[in-house]
């Protein structure tokens, strides 16, 4: 199938992601890089289980573990937030299947919008940590919690502005067959996001409080 | 062509010869001439093992060697083309079973020993009196220097570790600031000084050490640990169990020593006035000093663990470590002259619980 | 638009190399940089063996050999091995699946990039203070101890060339995956097209944990977090197990491709099939798969505990298997064959033993209580460098005469070859057999020096002999390549005669598209089949001649890299560091600093957005063109001479 093919909802494949061979090679190629990703968190998830409890010799306790600073409606929010996200994701995606583009930007723009709120929630958490003298440099807890939220956070960011070129850039070109990959590798990269995200919820803050 | 060959047969089998018989080494730090039960039984790890890769070295060889004899081109002929076999089931199996049979020939002493060397569970035996049985050593190991504490015995050396013969002797292992690894090649395998955290294992020295070269068995710091890594050694003296009595009794003796900054002598003078904060002079204690202990600095084998015991040698290392060992942390922790260096080693090689 | 086509000026050539994306070129860029940082680490060594040569020598000092241990390692494995290897991986792999370039050429050229900048990177540390000294496993607590900036550039060095290794790892997966030609199914695939698959695979899941391990030492290091500082609360231990986990696996990457070369190599000179192709791709991926099972044996005398040792023993253990599969493969399909020895064929024999004596001095180490002897002696010195000198760099030099004709369209010259194959292996040899010895008789490796009279004495002298010799191996390959510039061109598909696999069908020089129509594969060894059937033309072709969709060339990826190359300096003189605060390692101020790398990241993440924003969508070589720039081959190689009509 041509790049040049004007298209319709009727003529509009199936799989519009992977109609192409550079389609099919970046759908292949991003869930191989997913993989390493998640490679990649399990090795931060592995340093954070083993340095939660502990910090420099007289650390007080009471104050510094993980019962006492996470708080748990906040990233019960958060999480909420960024699950809807990942839902708005997919009805951009449910549109692009449809070869609705307005449809797609809409609820890309929404998805966007939802991610910067939760931004704001994980920034406003850090910013609280900080000034409760929980800091970066504290301990090896504080080091390992803020190296693997914050690049939860950090990946977060970059999808935002990665979502928010693509939504700019195709504002004119509308829907084809070389933007549809791109578009479906960035949902499927906010899937990814999410799906971190939950594990960070109940690895870190629901076995933190609770466990 | 073949003629060449057969020579070079010749001459690496002299070779092979050679390096074996060369190649056992010295008594006081080889693992192939081993003091202890622990080295003993890796050494005959290591020949079993060693044997059986032997015959799996020769079998292939053989099988290769005659494949490449048989088949060159220039005896096939030039212009064969060979059956293309696609692979033979029958012999997949054979190779895979055979090697898993050698596998779980060694598997099994290596499981045993495994096990065995990691258990320390000796080392909280008390008897009636609440005291332990067995001999502990903590070792701490520091920037270029080791330190062995004895707790049960209230009594502390440095850089020349004393254990008595024919019992398990227990260790306490600890890095104070980068990791090093404690190895005595002599007596049994190594293990690591943590800065996280204390290892423990057992070592047994089987022999004395004062018929070796150097009466003692050397130590070595088998990891990485900065410039001065390759200079980390340490020594090893085995006593009878009642030599060994009588040391910690004459190292118990020095209980309160210390050098005096009135001294008419001038190196105990000197030694009070700029080395005593780092360095005690009494053998009793606790670990943690910041430099080691020399309470028995007259008895030792070396000199900043591997320099000539000998006051010249001690006069050099105190006028100028950074030379000897660099990167070590008394450089520059003092000031003496040269003649006070010189005071200073003679005094020091005064400090002995064995004379 | 034809690689021989035109006459081009050398800013042109030079500006043609910075932004390629064809495969065959950024293979070339690998194999030029890789024999670059081969040949620095090579000197490193020979400078470490004359320190070690006699006792209580003082050629180099204490810390200067730490530094020279730490990049022997460092370069060897990451910048000079790994390089290679893509080398061939990249001109190759291609080829032999009958694509016309990789999925991702932008990618193939940004993953370039990235290893090089990274490379000198770390290696600018030699003019800026110092090189990293912990050794290139480089021990948490050593490395956060160690002042100056070396470790930070080891740090920011490999972060940056991992990166690059991990986008040419994805890139091949799927290059092999989604574009192999028609009729070429998994089981018909090459052994080292295979290896590579599985290597890339490994580089896929032994990555990320290096490149956490790598991050932590660099906010431990640079910014003052704690995770291996232990008065923190920190654990060294971490280290240790990232690391591994990270390089155990490494080993494999390595060798695994190098497994795939010699399984290309023999059968061609052998004359033969590859002996049981099916259990050789079956032992490839469990050697891969029991890879990522075996790391804590690097850790044996760390103190995991019994159990932990007991486990890992016996894993490491069964990887003997798979691997005594293959050698006996090998062994089998020159059995029976025709055995030509020529250069390529010589590596691949002297391979075979050295590798089974570098294998079963692992199976030795595997054994945990006996590990405890020979952990960090030089017997594991021996060991490592039989499997790696043994292994892989063989592989290297044997692939390098077996390709060269392809990649080249020259051949390397035979006689000088054979010579220099005698000289390195005998050296090779001399240098590390003796080493177990010296292991055994209670020498520690990473000394800078060593007292008289403890028995090592002639053995490190023999041993440095050796040493001497394998460096004067590699400057004569040197020479052999130098010698190939001047040497005839060689014109012709299938140059030793009994290729079997796809590239031997493609006539050389290559056109930069390699299949005019792509081919269609009818089973395993499809060139084999065509000529046994008699076919002149090489191949039959699974589709007519059409326009060939070929990808644009992009500056973009150098630009990418040197962002990071930019950003990597405001991290290395971070104001926030333990060492910069503790006045051991200068740094700038936090304005500078923070300025840098956002300088530099802004510099990378603009690149990236330049390239989303433009769409980039290659452009079609047409039927016309096509058959002009065949033409135009065909008089090259007929003449010599060099077409005008482009």
């Amino acid at each position: 199938m041509d790049l040049n093919t004007k298209f319709t909802p009727q003529n509009w494949p199936e799989h519009a992601e992977q109609a192409t061979m550079e389609g099919k090679n970046k759908f292949v190629g991003f869930w191989i890089f997913l993989s390493c990703e998640v490679v990649l968190f399990a090795s931060l998830f592995a340093t954070y289980l083993a340095l939660k409890d502990s910090g420099p010799a007289g650390m007080d306790l009471a104050k510094y573990s993980t019962k006492a600073l996470y708080e748990l409606p906040l990233a019960f929010a958060m999480t909420m937030i960024l699950l809807t996200s990942s839902l708005t994701s997919v009805y951009a995606m449910y549109h692009m299947k449809n070869f609705n583009f307005k449809g797609v930007q809409t609820w890309m723009g929404i998805t966007v919008i939802l991610g910067l709120c939760f931004l704001g929630l994980e920034i406003y958490e850090f910013y609280h940590y900080v000034h409760a003298g929980f800091g970066y440099r504290h301990s090896a807890f504080s080091s390992a919690f803020f190296t693997l939220v914050g690049t939860h956070g950090l990946h977060v960011i970059i999808g935002l502005v990665w979502i928010s070129c693509l939504i700019f850039r195709n504002m004119k070109r509308g829907l084809n067959l070389y933007n549809a990959p791109k578009y479906f590798v960035a949902s499927l990269y906010w899937h990814f996001i999410d799906v971190v995200w939950v594990f960070i919820f109940t690895v870190v803050y629901l076995m933190g409080v609770l466990g | 062509m073949m003629k060449g060959l057969k020579k070079w047969r010749l001459f690496s089998l002299l070779a092979v010869m050679t390096v074996f018989l060369a190649a056992c080494g010295e008594e006081q730090l080889s693992t192939l001439k081993p003091a202890g039960a622990v080295g003993k039984e890796q050494l005959d790890l290591l020949l079993l093992t060693t044997s059986i890769m032997t015959v799996v070295v020769i079998v292939v060889s053989v099988i290769y060697l005659l494949a490449f004899v048989k088949f060159r081109r220039s005896r096939v002929g030039e212009n064969v083309i060979p059956k293309q076999v696609e692979g033979s089931h029958t012999l997949e199996v054979i190779w895979t079973v055979i090697p898993i049979i050698l596998l779980i020939i060694i598997s099994v002493p290596v499981l045993t020993a495994t096990y065995k060397f990691a258990d320390v569970a000796a080392m909280e035996e008390v008897d009636e009196n609440g005291e332990k049985t067995a001999l502990t050593v903590n070792v701490t190991a520091k920037l270029y220097w080791w330190e062995f504490e004895y707790p049960n015995q209230g009594i502390i050396t440095a850089q020349e570790l004393v254990v008595p013969t024919g019992e398990k002797v227990y260790f306490n292992l600890k890095a104070a600031d980068v990791k090093h690894s404690f190895w005595i090649p002599a007596v049994g395998g190594k293990m690591d000084t943590n800065v996280d955290n204390l290892n423990k294992f057992y070592l047994e020295f089987d022999k004395t050490s004062k018929d070796l070269k150097d009466g003692v068995f050397y130590g070595k710091c088998a990891e990485l640990c900065g410039p001065s890594h390759a200079l980390m050694d340490f020594k090893v003296k085995a006593l009878d169990r009642p030599e060994f009595d009588a040391w910690v009794a004459s190292m118990k003796a020095t209980e309160g020593k210390t050098a005096s900054a009135e001294s008419t002598d001038l190196g105990e003078a000197t030694f009070a006035n700029s080395c005593l904060g780092c360095h005690a002079v009494s053998g009793v204690g606790v670990a943690g000093s910041y430099g080691p202990n020399l309470a028995a600095f007259g008895d030792r084998n070396r000199v900043a663990g591997f320099l000539d015991h000998t006051v010249e040698d001690t006069a050099a290392w105190i006028n100028d470590p950074e030379y000897y060992k660099p990167g070590n942390l008394m450089t520059g922790k003092y000031n003496v002259t040269p003649e006070e260096a010189q005071a200073i080693a003679e005094y020091l090689m005064t400090l002995s619980v064995e004379k | 638009m034809s690689s021989v086509a035109q006459k081009k000026g050398f800013g042109a050539q030079v500006w043609d190399y910075l932004t390629t994306v064809d495969h065959k070129k950024i293979a070339i860029m690998y194999l030029a940089a890789g024999t670059l940082f081969f040949a620095i680490a090579g000197l490193e060594a020979l400078f470490m063996r004359f320190q070690l040569m006699f006792p209580e020598s003082t050629f180099v000092s204490a810390g200067t050999f730490n530094q020279l241990l730490t990049m022997h390692g460092t370069t060897m494995l990451f910048l000079a091995a790994t390089p290679l290897l893509f080398a061939f991986m990249n001109a190759i792999v291609p080829l032999q699946i009958g694509a016309r370039d990789v999925a991702f050429p932008f990618l193939n050229s940004l993953g370039f990039w990235l290893f090089f900048l990274g490379a000198v990177f770390l290696h600018l540390s030699f003019f800026m203070g110092g090189a990293p000294d912990a050794g290139w496993t480089s021990y948490a607590s050593l490395s956060l101890y160690s002042p100056g900036h070396g470790i930070d550039f080891y740090v920011l060095g490999l972060q940056i060339s991992g990166a690059g290794t991990l986008i040419s790892g994805i890139n091949f997966i799927v290059t092999i995956i989604t574009m192999r030609a028609p009729g070429m199914t998994f089981m018909r695939m090459p052994l080292f097209t295979w290896t590579s698959l599985v290597s890339s695979t490994l580089i896929l899941f032994a990555f990320p944990p290096l490149t956490v391990g790598l991050f932590l030492m660099l906010v431990d290091r640079m910014f003052g977090a704690n995770f291996f500082d232990h008065t923190m609360g920190g654990n060294t231990i971490i280290w240790e197990h990232l690391f591994w986990i990270f390089g155990h696996p490494e080993v494999y990457i390595l060798v695994l491709p190098a497994f795939g070369l010699f399984s290309e190599i023999i059968p061609v000179f052998a004359r033969k099939r590859l002996f049981g192709y099916s259990s050789m791709v079956f032992a490839t991926i469990l050697i891969g798969f029991l890879g990522f099972m075996v790391w804590a044996h690097h850790m044996f005398t760390t103190g995991l505990g019994a159990t932990a040792n007991a486990i890992f023993a016996v894993a490491t253990m069964t990887i003997a298997v798979p691997t005594g599969m293959k050698v006996f493969n090998w062994i089998l399909t020159i059995w029976g064959g025709s055995i030509k020895v020529t250069v390529p064929m010589l590596y691949a024999l002297g391979f075979i033993p050295s590798f089974v004596a570098g294998g079963v001095t692992g199976v030795m180490q595997a054994a945990a209580p006996l590990d405890y002897q020979l952990h960090d002696s030089y017997f594991i010195v021996a060991h490592f460098h039989y499997v790696i000198v043994g292994g892989i760099v063989t592989a290297l030099f044997g692939a390098a005469h077996f390709y060269w004709p392809i990649m080249f369209n020259r051949a390397l010259n035979e006689k000088l070859g054979v010579l220099t194959f005698w000289i390195f292996f005998i050296g090779f040899h001399l240098t590390f057999f003796l080493q177990h010895f010296l292991g055994l008789m209670g020498m520690p490796r990473r000394v800078f020096t060593y007292m008289g009279d403890q028995g090592w004495d002639l053995f490190n002298l023999i041993s440095t002999i050796g040493a001497a010799m394998m460096g004067v191996g590699v400057i004569l390959l040197v020479l052999n390549v130098l010698i190939s510039i001047k040497s005839e061109p060689l014109n012709r598909r299938d140059y030793w005669g009994d290729g079997r696999s796809l590239e031997w069908a493609l006539e050389t020089p290559l056109p930069f598209y390699n299949f005019k129509q792509t081919p269609l594969v009818r089973g395993y060894d499809p060139y084999w089949i065509e000529k046994q059937e008699g076919n002149k033309e090489g191949m039959v072709y699974a589709e007519p001649v059409g326009d060939i969709h070929m990808p644009n060339n992009s500056i973009l990826p150098l630009i990418m890299s040197i962002g990071t190359f930019i950003a990597a300096f405001g991290a290395l003189y971070s104001p926030w560091g333990d060492q910069a605060i503790a006045g051991t390692a200068d740094s700038v101020s936090p304005g500078l600093s923070v300025g840098l790398i956002v300088l530099g990241l802004g510099i990378t993440v603009g690149a990236m957005i330049a390239r989303s924003l433009k769409d980039d969508l290659g452009y079609h070589v047409h039927v016309a063109e096509i058959e002009a720039i065949e033409k135009d081959l065909a008089q090259y190689r007929a003449t010599g001479k060099k077409g005008g009509n482009k």
